[in-house]
């Protein structure tokens, strides 16, 4: 193609400030990818529990969002600039209690057949978007954001950052700070770390465990709500969104090795680099093709993943 | 009397012999039935080939995803269509019937669009069908309509590339609506450089190519890159950084679905500035979509199209304020959903023109038939089943209007097979 | 083996066999009778999940790759067909399918010559789905990936594919997929009667496949399939390579799916990426946990309760018919693990065989066995 050949024909300046803006969109797509994946991998990793209703979730907080900023400019208008932050708690509340009556209603009775959960959360993920379409109408909703929110800084002349992705950038570290912090750090963690490895021991000293699953399902709803609240920054928000980050989001969690958090990580980052500098010198559709084809070859190299944590069974 | 009589034996007899009074409601001398014996199909000069057609009503098909990752786009459609059968049905409907409809979902999957079709021609003997709106649900009902010889309406601007018999095509092909639309920007932007977008299926990769030709062989000017994404792609960051380092004139974009969203979004946080230094065409953003992508977020774009709900004209303005009473006040109407209202109209002018609701008589009338009454203006239709219709460009404004800023001073040509751009 | 246990492991087989050649061509116009037999065609996708899953403890996301290689096999040999330079004489290369044409392809690719071959093309709906099944699994099940591994990748096989069909139009049709198939080999296949003759194929075909499923669940091979679900290591220590035994009933899976894709394609007339997607393979993963992952009639019925209900729902309630499937799917999984089939199991085939028999009887004689973790 003529266009790509003249790829040769830029100054060195322009090259290495799109090289620096480059860097930037791989690390905006790692931190979407972690934010996605992140409460997949605590439902998944510490439950086993795989729930396809995940992107459901997601979409939930996105509407909860749209919701939030409709209530903002009736009320509140003063207080409009920050109702995002409102929004993502709003998003995580909404998420994570109905996390929290899926797994009341539906979860528990699967723990024995993990497979299962994949067949019922299917159904949920139906019955969640026949919700959606029924409520907000089968068309996109349009969440607006504040102006504070859009936009670029230019740091020089010729490189410009996005606002929301350093938003992302800093929730996404913020979340999973915090997910760790409470995972290793908090009594509460040290009990879901016990069931995960060895659940019938767990028991016998004295941890309920039911307590435990309901309320990791609940966190990992949660954190997919504040997700969805987050994509709305630069993604769509229809009844069936949420199908869109599936296959991706089980990928980077499988990728990093299931019960590993920081392999989820690792994972997200690798995926979104390869996918990211792809994109650039070749068209997006075979850039994703080609990233799936190396994530699927690695795995079958590694098939416990990037990171694996020992557990008896 | 002697219709009487035979009135009270129907009342009686056996479901049998019901039957066989049905299969006689041909006889002239039996017309003066009354209602309740009368059922069955009426075998006069406007239906001979045995569709659901009765002497108060007939029976048409509205075939849409409801459900599925297409419903966010068919609503629209959808909407339309139940509105214009109910203004036809308030002026006295079609030949003196009131349409009925039936209607199926297609679910968003083309398999399912074939079945469906299949049940309302062969099962409910639809007199016409307005439905579709991906080119893959057209194509997979297409050998439907041609083996049971049925009608349908489709709405949706595509690619061209076909022709059928059984098939009205509302909306604009390709060529309608590229072509001028190129012709304008250069003309009016001194548009050098083009940069082309699409997502990966053929309705954007068509509509690239002969936009492709048009620029490089017909203007003489230049393509600085052409990309494709996977259908519900979301991240366009990488993109948007190859833009900014080729710099192009114009942005050609073709994206559709949830990808618009992303796309618009994330090219305005890196700082394009489409009002005042980025220019921007698109193809496939009609009102519909902005209401996703929000109007903050693609204002100063500009989209050819043939219809915008702006269009400043007496019949535009009675069919938003219908529109809006049907469907609520907060409802936009893109370039589709008006495409989608032509086709009951359409149908009605051929049926009364053709005095007949057979499919092969309307088939045979459809060249030449107006449209007076289109919002969009006046459309006419063509020998090969579509329609002339204008072409326009409007301009995003934040509410998630166009303003129009161009219209073709004719209309223009369908041409569902362009030499030269193949 | 006595009348009574022969009756009880032969009943449900008569019955389906009566269901499928007697009740439905009696009862059914044509139009519902095609419908029919597109839901029976995902029934060989649906025994295929029986092996590997119910049986095996395979579980693949991925069904819809090889349902849709298979129809892509037949569908670019009756493309062919419908491509004779005559009726494309209009297009700028006559004799190649109308959408190379439309994207400038000036000859057929090499890929597409052997599908000139109908003995080529019966092979290959069995074998390339079978062969694609070879890669993914061997390398895979000889590393000891399995369970939910297993099941990811193969959705994201099913991803890339679906991905690579729609972008790679001017081969194989894009996201239309492969259309206006007329003939085969001659045939008008869009008529009625060819539609009831194909039924009548598809239910043979459907009929053989669950003889040859009941074969290889009796045999020794099924007893070893039951143990490696079970206790994997522990047959692996027996001295038995359990990797081959699982790739074996995941390739014979496949084949048996491309089988069904073919029919799919006959019966409906084209074959579109659609089919092939995440979506519709985890949707075959149900028709056979609802109908019951244990058993090959079970789960053959749950195909076709599932497709039907889809339709009459969505023709009854088209804007609410989700809530309908999604209840169903959760319904079955909390309270019927071993889908209808185990109900059937427990109570229903007991008591036929007592009603026929008279009383007195036990319970069937082969335990339902539990299903897999």
């Amino acid at each position: 193609m003529r266009g790509d050949a003249a790829m040769f024909d830029y100054s060195f300046a322009e090259l290495s400030s799109i090289l620096v803006m480059q860097g930037f969109a791989g690390l905006i797509l790692f931190s979407v990818f972690v934010l996605m994946a992140l409460g997949l991998a605590i439902i998944f990793g510490q439950m086993g529990v795989i729930n396809m209703a995940h992107g459901e979730f997601m979409i939930l907080g996105a509407y909860v969002t749209y919701l939030t900023s409709h209530l903002f400019t009736e009320f509140l208008p003063f207080a409009y600039p920050a109702y995002f932050f409102f929004a993502m708690i709003f998003a995580f509340i909404a998420a994570g209690a109905l996390g929290l009556l899926v797994e009341w209603v539906m979860i528990r009775h699967l723990y024995a057949r993990p497979l299962d959960t994949l067949l019922a959360t299917w159904g949920l993920s139906l019955i969640l978007q026949q919700i959606f379409r029924s409520t907000f109408g089968a068309r996109e909703v349009g969440v607006e954001l504040p102006d504070w929110m859009m936009g670029s800084l230019n740091v020089t002349d010729s490189i410009e950052v996005q606002i929301n992705g350093l938003f992302v950038m800093g929730l996404t570290a913020a979340i999973t700070a915090a997910v760790l912090v409470l995972l290793f750090k908090s009594r509460w963690g040290l009990q879901v770390r016990a069931v995960t490895t060895n659940r019938t021991m767990s028991g016998a000293v004295g941890i309920d465990t039911r307590r435990v699953d309901r309320m990791t399902f609940g966190l990992g709803c949660g954190v997919a709500g504040v997700a969805g609240a987050a994509f709305t920054m630069i993604g769509s928000t229809g009844p069936t969104s949420g199908q869109l980050y599936i296959v991706d989001t089980f990928l980077v969690v499988v990728f990093g090795g299931a019960q590993s958090l920081l392999g989820t990580v690792a994972s997200a980052f690798t995926i979104s680099q390869s996918q990211s500098a792809l994109e650039f010198f070749i068209s997006g559709s075979m850039a994703k093709v080609i990233t799936l084809l190396i994530v699927i070859g690695l795995l079958m190299l590694r098939p416990q993943g990037l990171f694996v944590l020992k557990v008896r069974r | 009397m002697a219709s009487d009589d035979i009135n009270e034996k129907t009342g009686l007899t056996s479901p049998l012999r019901r039957q066989l009074l049905k299969g006689m409601a041909a006889v002239p001398a039996m017309a003066a039935f009354g209602g309740a014996a009368r059922s069955s199909f009426a075998a006069d000069g406007v239906n001979t080939t045995g569709l659901a057609v009765t002497d108060t009503e007939v029976t048409v098909g509205i075939l849409h995803s409801v459900t599925g990752t297409m419903a966010i786009s068919e609503t629209g459609s959808v909407q339309a269509e139940k509105l214009a059968i109910e203004q036809i049905n308030a002026m006295g409907g079609v030949l003196g019937r009131k349409i009925k409809y039936i209607q199926e979902d297609g679910a968003s999957d083309w398999p399912t669009f074939a079945e469906k079709a299949k049940k309302l021609l062969v099962n409910d003997k639809c007199a016409s069908v307005f439905g579709c709106w991906t080119s893959a649900s057209r194509k997979a009902v297409l050998p439907v309509f041609e083996q049971y010889n049925g009608m349908l309406y489709y709405p949706t601007f595509y690619e061209g590339l076909e022709q059928s018999k059984n098939v009205i095509y509302t909306g604009q092909e390709a060529t309608q609506q590229i072509i001028a639309g190129l012709d304008w920007v250069v003309k009016e932007k001194g548009a050098k450089t083009f940069y082309l977008l699409g997502s990966d299926y053929i309705w954007p990769r068509t509509s690239n190519k002969i936009a492709r030709k048009h620029i490089e062989n017909f203007q003489k000017l230049e393509v600085v890159g052409e990309e494709y994404f996977p259908l519900g792609h979301t991240q366009f960051n990488s993109v948007i950084n190859k833009i900014k380092l080729k710099k192009p004139d114009v942005i050609y974009a073709i994206i559709v679905g949830g990808s618009n969203v992303a796309f618009y979004k994330q090219l305005k946080a890196a700082g394009f500035d489409l009002e005042n230094k980025q220019t921007l065409l698109t193809i496939s953003v009609t009102e519909d979509e902005i209401l996703g992508i929000g109007g903050e977020n693609i204002v100063g774009a500009y989209a050819c199209m043939k219809y915008f709900q702006s269009l400043d004209n007496e019949n535009n303005k009675k069919f938003v304020a219908a529109f809006k009473e049907m469907w609520g006040k907060d409802i936009v109407i893109g370039d589709v959903t008006q495409a989608a209202y032509l086709g009951p109209w359409l149908w009605k002018a051929t049926v009364e023109k053709a005095g007949s609701f057979d499919i092969d008589k309307v088939a045979a009338a459809s060249p030449g038939i107006e449209f007076t009454g289109a919002p969009e203006g006046y459309v006419r239709i063509h020998e090969n089943h579509h329609l002339w219709s204008k072409t326009r460009v409007g301009r995003a404004r934040t509410d998630g209007q166009y303003d129009v800023v161009y219209e073709t001073a004719d209309l223009v040509e369908p041409n569902p097979f362009p030499k030269g751009y193949q | 083996m006595n009348i009574r246990s022969l009756a009880s492991n032969w009943l449900g087989f008569a019955l389906l066999t009566i269901l499928l050649v007697v009740v439905f061509p009696a009862l059914l116009d044509d139009f519902r009778l095609n419908l029919v037999g597109k839901y029976l065609s995902f029934g060989f996708v649906v025994l295929g999940l029986v092996l590997c899953w119910g049986y095996t403890g395979i579980l693949s996301l991925g069904q819809g790759i090889f349902f849709g290689l298979g129809g892509y096999c037949i569908a670019m040999f009756l493309k062919l067909e419908a491509s004779t330079p005559e009726a494309t004489k209009i297009q700028s290369t006559p004799g190649i399918p109308d959408f190379m044409d439309w994207n400038q392809l000036t000859e057929l690719p090499f890929f597409w010559q052997p599908f000139h071959s109908f003995g080529f093309t019966v092979f290959a709906i069995m074998a390339v789905p079978a062969a694609i099944a070879f890669i993914l699994a061997y390398a895979m099940f000889k590393r000891r990936v399995g369970g939910v591994y297993f099941a990811i990748i193969t959705q994201a096989v099913t991803a890339v594919l679906t991905i690579l069909i729609i972008g790679q139009q001017g081969y194989t049709g894009g996201i239309n997929g492969i259309t206006d198939l007329r003939t085969l080999l001659g045939w008008d296949i869009r008529t009625d009667g060819a539609h009831n003759i194909l039924y009548f194929v598809c239910v043979a075909l459907l009929l053989v496949c669950i003889l040859i499923g009941r074969f290889i669940l009796k045999s020794k091979l099924g007893r070893i399939l039951v143990a490696i679900r079970d206790k994997e290591e522990r047959v692996r220590f027996s001295g038995y390579d359990v990797a081959n035994f699982k790739t074996f009933v995941f390739c014979a899976a496949a084949a048996l799916a491309g089988i069904g894709g073919a029919m799919f394609t006959l019966q409906v007339g084209f074959m579109s990426p659609t089919i092939i997607g995440i979506v519709p393979s985890i949707e075959m993963v149900i028709f056979c946990a609802l109908g019951g992952r244990l058993s090959l009639i079970g789960a053959l019925l749950g195909a076709l309760i599932v497709n039907a209900a889809k339709t009459t729902f969505s023709e009854m309630f088209p804007e609410l018919w989700l809530f309908a499937m999604g209840g169903l799917f959760i319904g079955v999984t909390l309270f019927f693990p071993k889908g209808l089939a185990g109900l059937v199991d427990d109570y229903v085939r007991p008591w036929l065989v007592k009603v026929l028999f008279g009383g007195g009887a036990k319970p069937t004689d082969r335990p339902a066995p539990t299903p897999a973790e």
